[in-house]
């Protein structure tokens, strides 16, 4: 399946919330990926067309991974 | 027209038992049309103030609404009525009225509200200026348009998101750099004349008002610095103490960074602190130049 620009950044942004969580301690691991599906999960019905707010959800997620993905941070619930 | 409501709710209200029907209808009718005026009714809803008075001066605000926990709905503009005999004269005046007294959930930033702080900058009836320093226009007939500053991403309402402006300014590195130590004792002294350089640069508050009504910024604003850091850049150029300059001067000489102001000027226009942004660029550009 082709995806658009968009689609390839939410699903970059997906894989990187992934990526950061294992750089967590092994115990923890699983709550950020946890909270980083719900994260996802929370704006699943949304209209795939909908560019301005599918942009706005990206700018914040990637706001929320710098935020969550610094070492000071270890656990999360 | 919202002196018509007034004095149709007060006619009803001294003679509850006069053909009650025909004025409700009345009223109604007025509510239905009174916000046409700018935008279609689906997209604005108008929050009126409870009380009213005869010569009550009812001035008319549409208010750029965005909530961000709704992410799909999109931005709409929100209509309040206001009795301006009632308000504080200035434009953060009214929203604070709104805030505290119509409409809980607006969102917008202050803090001094005298000019000192730069946190109300937004987008006022088409120019860039601090809310606390705008007065409101006594012609009840003209309605006031209020948007977050323009071409910035929002962060709700008229809050907008300056994360892109602070990094620039944080690039120019806006504190003193010096490597030898002071000549005489603790302090860096300056003439009175190099003081007065400063003047004019200082008093900048980072409001971000010019920058976001420059268009050049607005298409370039991940490279173009914007007038705003550009005068806090020569601010330190121009500074007697500073040691540092040719690295300052070398960090801005690319296409980009300095090069992208065309002088169109809308910076000096915009600053509602009065200063000159596009002067102090234009400096710039000579020093670079000789």
């Amino acid at each position: 399946m082709r995806h658009s620009g968009l689609q390839k950044e939410v699903l970059a942004l997906y894989r990187k919330c992934l990526r950061e969580s294992r750089k967590k301690p092994t115990s923890s691991r699983s709550h950020f990926e946890a909270y980083a599906r719900a994260e996802f999960n929370k704006s699943i019905g949304l209209d795939k067309k909908d560019f301005g707010a599918v942009e706005y959800l990206l700018r914040k997620g990637q706001r929320q991974v710098e935020m969550y993905s610094a070492p000071g941070i270890k656990d999360i619930r | 027209m919202a002196a018509l409501r007034t004095t149709s709710r007060l006619f009803k209200a001294s003679r509850p038992l006069f053909r009650p029907m025909q004025m409700r209808s009345l009223a109604t009718v007025t509510d239905g049309y009174s916000s046409t005026s700018t935008a279609p009714p689906s997209q604005t809803s108008t929050t009126k103030e409870p009380a009213a008075d005869p010569d009550a001066k009812i001035k008319t605000f549409h208010i750029y609404r965005w909530n961000p926990d709704e992410p799909a709905t999109k931005p709409r503009m929100q209509s309040y009525a206001l009795d301006l005999n009632k308000t504080g004269p200035m434009m953060l005046d009214a929203l604070i009225r709104i805030k505290n007294e119509v409409d809980p959930t607006l969102t917008f930033r202050r803090s001094c509200r005298e000019g000192i702080c730069g946190s109300c900058a937004m987008n006022i009836d088409g120019v860039n200026t601090l809310a606390c320093l705008c007065r409101i226009p006594v012609d009840t007939k003209a309605e006031t348009k209020i948007y977050p500053l323009p071409h910035t991403y929002v962060v709700k309402d008229i809050v907008p998101d300056l994360t892109q402006f602070y990094k620039q300014y944080k690039s120019i590195k806006p504190y003193l750099q010096r490597t030898t130590p002071a000549p005489g004792g603790k302090e860096y002294l300056q003439s009175k004349e190099d003081r007065k350089k400063l003047d004019g640069m200082y008093e900048c508050i980072l409001c971000a008002c010019c920058s976001t009504s420059c268009p050049s910024y607005w298409w370039n604003s991940e490279e173009y610095l914007g007038p705003a850091v550009l005068m806090q850049s020569y601010r330190w150029i121009a500074d007697s103490r500073d040691e540092k300059k040719e690295e300052r001067k070398a960090a801005l000489d690319n296409s980009m960074s300095l090069y992208r102001c065309h002088t169109i000027l809308n910076c000096s226009r915009t600053c509602p602190k009065g200063l000159n942004p596009g002067m102090a660029i234009a400096e710039i550009k000579k020093e670079m130049a000789f």
